[in-house]
């Protein structure tokens, strides 16, 4: 298992932002097994009011959801908490929304399918950052 | 997009027939009235001309024979008149006054006699030896004895030579007397031969019975008859002229006349001549008039059939053009909805089998925990696990090339010289040493250089490169790739003398997915991002192949940078 703790020997707090349940459902699971405090939402509407309680470290983002555009999400993510790392992790790769993103201030652009260890080590950055 | 052989044309043969028959007579037709026209008026004013000329030629030798005529008659009169009693009763005063007519006549007057009222030759003066002549039954003397002038018509006489005789009656000591003079006939006959015009026209006499009065020519009728009748049929004219036609019959030509009376309308001098001479002129003009006239029609037919069948060859190719760049439209509409078909799929895949890959990931993790690893089929488990990753892997693979249809290139735009990335891909290629394999260059070293991404131009090189390497690869042969400058791009062309694709492949090539290799060896988009990659740029893909023979791709770079592309274009 790979280092999973901040700096300051906090878990890290991640939050999970995707429609796609049963892919939520997986990642939150091999997450919490490598000790990430992980948080599932289904919608960009459900990761903004978590975002409100909690100040996570990295949102996992995707950005094509039914009730908001990810990248607007991203925008007010950012807007309400800049210390936040986002992460896009799509499906509908597109060169455009990849630019798009890393513009608004994600720390990463990545697809799916994605190698979960990649996805793993990009968090660990980002929240080390 | 693909050259189809094509066995229909567009304009059948009847319709260019139709036309060029249409423009003929649109052309002929003025030509024919025009021509037609000025050649009949041309004809009427040559008839009158001529039919004018003849009607006074007549008209003065009828004349002309008429005064001749009347002097002999004058003459004789003015002998009677001058010493009645001398010439009457001594012949050696006839004699004298005959040798000074013969003088000042020029031989016209043969001789001269002096006939009683019992038709007794009284006195004679000539070379005959008629004196004392008997007259008394011949029929002039009787004719002639009833007017004080008279002219005998053309007869045979007591000498048996044609000839006529002129008399003038006079009244002496009681009793009348006939002074009557024979006329030279060769002279008389003469007057009518004179009339000679060209080899045909010649002209003669005839008294009312229809007998000549002059020596003929050749060429008569069969019946002098007929003359008669057919010149009082004949349409009179001024001066007393009548002019007829004959119609031709065997051995004789078609001929016209012209007819004045003389002598008291007691003879009729007829001119005659062949049609066919009298009007040569006019022939000859409507000969050669014939002749333009046709050799315009020639010229008219030869020259619109030239035109029509250049116009038709161009109206075909661009007929042919415009069906080509229909099937373009039709292609690039039918890719373009491909694509986005695809490009849609391949996101939507994307979701189901990231999930199946985490899970399998998963269902590791788990399998990493002490309760499993003593499982008997624990290795088993994993691999099966780490295939599924694999073959997420893949499919992530295919869905990232097809979405690289529509997606911008990741490398720079900016100017390359195509030759120089053809020899880097012909250098990539023969590395791989392909036996049997011949790669042959012809490279425009004119080309200027285009604008474009280097890795996105490279892939289209490479995927040409590597599907003619696959079409050689069982029996070998060559591959031959050129470069060229058209007017607005720059040509390549990569040929290869390889088994060719079959015609109903043809129209599928660019699809994506379809591929002819074997299951798991292409995923048939090669040629499907070598097209989204032309399109963006503004340029073209055809391809040309012929099974057996080979196949060649024409790709043509824009010289020019693309305007920019309308976000409908792109697939989603």
């Amino acid at each position: 298992m790979p280092e999973s703790q901040k700096s300051d020997g906090k878990k890290i707090k991640v939050l999970l932002v995707d429609d796609e349940i049963h892919f939520v459902e997986v990642l939150f699971k091999r997450l919490s097994k490598r000790n990430i405090d992980v948080t599932k939402t289904f919608s960009g509407t459900e990761g903004i009011q978590a975002l409100r309680q909690v100040d996570f470290d990295v949102a996992v983002l995707d950005l094509k959801m039914e009730d908001m555009d990810g990248l607007e999400v991203l925008k007010i993510f950012k807007k309400m908490y800049p210390m936040i790392e986002v992460i896009i992790l799509t499906g509908h790769e597109s060169e455009q929304t990849a630019q798009e993103g890393l513009q608004y201030g994600a720390f990463a652009y990545l697809t799916k399918p994605c190698d979960f260890d990649q996805l793993f080590d990009t968090i660990i950055k980002a929240a080390s950052d | 997009m693909v050259e189809e052989s094509r066995s229909k044309k567009p304009f059948s043969k009847t319709f260019t027939r139709n036309m060029v028959l249409i423009v003929i007579v649109v052309s002929f037709v003025p030509m024919l009235l025009v021509s037609g026209m000025i050649l009949h008026q041309y004809s009427i004013s040559y008839n009158e001309k001529l039919y004018a000329y003849l009607k006074e030629v007549v008209y003065r030798h009828a004349q002309n024979i008429d005064t001749f005529l009347n002097e002999r008659l004058y003459n004789l009169q003015f002998l009677l008149d001058s010493c009645k009693d001398e010439v009457l009763l001594d012949e050696s005063v006839l004699q004298e006054r005959l040798f000074q007519l013969q003088q000042k006549y020029e031989g016209e007057f043969e001789d001269l006699g002096v006939i009683n009222e019992n038709g007794v030759q009284i006195a004679y003066a000539g070379r005959f030896s008629l004196e004392k002549a008997e007259y008394a039954d011949a029929k002039w003397f009787q004719e002639a004895f009833e007017k004080p002038y008279y002219i005998s018509d053309v007869f045979l006489g007591l000498r048996s030579k044609p000839h006529f005789i002129v008399a003038v009656k006079t009244f002496h000591q009681g009793s009348y007397y006939l002074l009557r003079s024979t006329i030279n006939f060769e002279i008389f006959n003469s007057l009518a031969e004179n009339l000679r015009i060209g080899k045909t026209g010649f002209a003669f006499i005839l008294n009312r019975d229809g007998k000549f009065q002059t020596k003929p020519h050749y060429d008569m009728l069969p019946s002098n008859k007929s003359y008669m009748d057919f010149i009082k049929a004949g349409k009179k004219e001024k001066h007393g002229i009548y002019i007829g036609e004959i119609e031709g019959s065997s051995g004789f030509n078609q001929a016209i006349y012209l007819a004045a009376l003389l002598k008291n309308e007691d003879w009729i001098l007829v001119y005659q001549q062949e049609k066919k001479e009298a009007f040569s002129d006019l022939i000859r003009t409507q000969i050669v008039a014939a002749v333009i006239l046709l050799l315009g029609a020639l010229l008219i037919v030869i020259m619109n059939s030239l035109l029509f069948h250049k116009v038709i060859n161009h109206m075909t190719i661009v007929d042919r053009e415009k069906e080509m760049m229909n099937r373009q439209i039709i292609e690039t509409g039918k890719l373009a909805s491909v694509g986005r078909l695809a490009a849609g799929t391949a996101h939507e895949i994307n979701n189901p089998v990231a999930i199946m890959v985490q899970e399998a990931g998963w269902v590791a993790d788990l399998l990493e925990e002490e309760e499993f690893q003593n499982g008997k089929n624990l290795e088993e488990i994993q691999r099966a696990l780490k295939q599924i990753g694999n073959q997420g892997k893949r499919c992530k693979e295919i869905t990232h090339k097809l979405l690289s249809f529509a997606r911008t290139s990741d490398t720079p735009m900016q100017d390359l010289q195509i030759n120089e990335i053809i020899k880097e891909v012909v250098a990539i290629s023969d590395k791989a040493s392909y036996t049997g394999i011949s790669i042959n260059t012809d490279l425009d070293e004119n080309i200027p250089v285009i604008y474009g991404s280097q890795t996105e131009i490279q892939q289209v090189l490479l995927n040409l490169m590597n599907n003619a390497l696959y079409a050689l690869e069982k029996d070998g042969g060559k591959i031959d790739i050129s470069t060229r400058l058209t007017d607005r791009y720059v040509l390549v062309i990569v040929e290869d003398d390889g088994p060719g694709i079959p015609e109903a492949n043809l129209d599928r090539i660019f699809d994506p997915f379809f591929t002819t290799k074997p299951v798991g060896e292409g995923n048939g988009l090669g040629l499907y991002i070598c097209y989204g990659i032309l399109q963006r740029m503004g340029g073209s893909i055809n391809v040309h192949s012929t099974v057996d023979l080979g196949t060649r791709f024409e790709v043509r770079f824009p010289l020019q940078k693309p305007a920019a592309l309308k976000p409908d274009d792109r697939p989603a």
